[in-house]
């Protein structure tokens, strides 16, 4: 049962979107606003006709324009999240989730509907109307509303942007149960990486309507494929240079603005490339006593930056070989504390060549690329 | 005071109500959900009764409703009887000067739901039939019933058109409108008084039930 999208279409966005969700698998669309994430789910759904597509799932065809078929989005066994739930205002949460309950006999629909909503933890709030409803609740309720038709395909737009930070934990967390029980292909709509990366197999990375990566979430944000992957991937280190050599084990050592830089990449020397380093493979050294980890690319400067959010501190070092391209990491509270870290401090910092991504330059990326 | 004019008022308002209904529905939905070339332009001219002068509106429908004009001789041709001054011409009068008074607060109605419940209800399977039955039309109610309470007092009140299109023939166009405007002519007072009255009275009936009504859904919908 798997759903098979290919899309193609210039207004109101440039789109072309070609992918496949196996049956149980979770893809996540990602991509900022105006990316054609949600237009991709609602020509799925039947809600925008696109100048040119192919849909189809478990090889029943949905849309075909080169065939002239497109199914109206009732006939479409769809089961959808909205972003904002687009619950109907007017019935019980039972009422609402019985009103996709159409395929079974009437008299069966309210026992069924009690069920789903005992499924996703709302038994006993089932004459409750959504505005009695929090928001979490509400979205459970959307949920069972969309099980409920029995569908062939689970589509989730970004259904969790509107409930606050406890909630969505524990949505995911039911989500993620739910999910072991479904055996269908479930396509999700995100701005929030994280969020993909947690609840997705796969990753459909967008941007204006394109597809600029496809991949197991770990690869896309560990390799994204270009440096506007790599940025949309939230990594602000992103950097150019030139492969200057390599090392005794074969591996690409960079220039970067005149400090050698050792990865595990494999290029021919003199390519240009951008690299680019997640902060959590940015390690800073100890202030007071060096340690083995500093053989491993040290890179010392200055920290310019300093920023506390809760327990975590958020640093940027400005190199001292070149202090117009800094590098931007994070380490816990009592670490930054410990080492007496402020701005405007001498430091040091690791780049661990395990987490040094390159990528060879295309021209986007070096119009993209970090100066 | 005037029984028959009264009769003839509520009957009038009754069977404007009930042919304004269906349209207010189909015309007002379309309105708010269709985009479409020269939709302004539509848009006013079911705005224009609103501006036209009664008399000059009037004036117009009786030219039209004429036994020359094709819509007369039609009539005619049909029915066998002449539109003007008749119940049938009334009404036909009364349904076209209240379009504003059905179709705007209906349209207002429907464009107050969200496009997502609308398609919200499509991903659940509905056909557009049910979606409207079961989705649109309780959400879309409020506006509706303003509409078909609008209509209805209008059509109580007209006064202009009527005249103009029905002439003043007891039991059959004389409306409560004009037997008021009768009664004043002939110096009775106290008649006028009572049916003006009577009038009030029915006018403060239909608003009240209708705001009762409205606030009762808006409870409903939260």
């Amino acid at each position: 049962m798997a759903l098979t999208v290919e899309l193609e279409a210039s207004a109101p966005i440039p789109l072309a979107a070609d992918f496949t969700v196996g049956p149980g698998e979770v893809v996540g669309l990602v991509g900022p606003s105006g990316s054609g994430k949600s237009t991709i789910l609602r020509s799925i759904a039947g809600l925008w006709q696109p100048n040119h597509g192919r849909v189809t799932v478990d090889g029943v065809t949905w849309l075909d324009t080169a065939a002239g078929v497109s199914l109206p989005p009732h006939r479409r066994a769809v089961g959808m999240v909205f972003q904002s739930y687009a619950l109907f205002p007017h019935l019980a949460a039972r009422d609402n989730v019985a009103a996709a309950l159409g395929h079974l006999p009437a008299s069966q629909r309210a026992a069924r509907a009690r069920e789903l909503l005992v499924q996703v933890n709302l038994g006993g709030l089932d004459e409750r109307r959504p505005a009695e409803l929090s928001g979490g609740q509400q979205q459970r309720v959307s949920v069972a509303r969309a099980l409920a038709r029995e569908p062939r395909a689970l589509l989730l737009d970004e259904p969790f942007s509107a409930v606050d930070r406890a909630t969505r934990e524990r949505l995911y967390r039911e989500i993620a149960e739910l999910r072991c029980g479904l055996n269908m292909p479930v396509v999700l709509v995100t701005h929030d990486i994280e969020e993909a990366s947690r609840l997705a197999d796969r990753l459909v990375v967008l941007h204006r309507g394109r597809t600029l990566q496809e991949g197991p979430a770990h690869e896309v944000i560990m390799r994204p494929a270009s440096s506007e992957v790599a940025r949309l991937m939230g990594i602000r280190n992103l950097f150019e240079a030139t492969v200057a050599g390599r090392s005794d084990t074969g591996q690409a050592v960079l220039d970067w603005a005149g400090l050698q830089i050792e990865t595990e990449a494999g290029c021919a020397p003199g390519t240009p490339v951008v690299w680019a380093i997640p902060d959590g493979f940015v390690v800073l050294h100890r202030r007071d006593r060096p340690s083995r980890g500093e053989h491993e690319n040290p890179v010392p400067g200055r920290i310019d930056e300093m920023i506390v959010l809760g327990q975590t501190a958020q640093l940027r070092l400005c190199p001292d070989h070149a202090p117009a391209l800094p590098i931007h990491f994070s380490v816990s509270l009592h670490v930054a504390q410990r080492n007496a870290i402020a701005p405007g401090v001498a430091a040091t910092v690791s780049l661990v060549a395990e987490g040094i991504h390159v990528m060879t330059q295309s021209s986007g990326d070096s119009r993209s690329a970090a100066p | 005071m005037d029984w028959t004019a009264l009769w003839l008022s509520l009957r009038l308002g009754f069977w404007t109500v009930i042919v304004l209904l269906p349209v207010a529905i189909i015309a007002g939905r379309f309105l708010a959900y269709q985009q479409f070339r020269g939709k302004g332009v539509v848009e006013a001219l079911v705005a224009l009764p609103l501006v036209l002068p009664p008399t000059v509106l009037g004036f117009y429908l009786l030219v039209s409703f004429g036994g020359d004009s094709p819509l007369g001789q039609a009539w005619r041709a049909v029915f066998g009887s002449q539109l003007v001054f008749s119940f049938q011409g009334l009404l036909l009068a009364s349904i076209i000067v209240n379009i504003p008074f059905a179709i705007q607060p209906s349209q207002r109605g429907f464009e107050a739901i969200p496009r997502d419940v609308r398609e919200a209800a499509a991903c659940c399977g509905m056909s557009p039939w049910r979606a409207l039955v079961r989705i649109e039309l309780p959400l879309a109610w409020p506006g509706v019933m303003t509409a078909m309470v609008l209509s209805f007092a209008h059509t109580l009140g007209e006064f202009g058109v009527v005249l103009m299109v029905g002439g003043a023939i007891p039991g059959e166009t004389k409306t409560i409108a004009i037997a008021i405007y009768d009664r004043v002519q002939a110096f009775d007072t106290a008649s006028a008084a009572q049916m003006s009255m009577v009038l009030f009275a029915i006018s403060i009936l239909t608003i009240a039930t209708s705001f009762a009504l409205s606030r009762r859904i808006g409870r409903r919908l939260g």
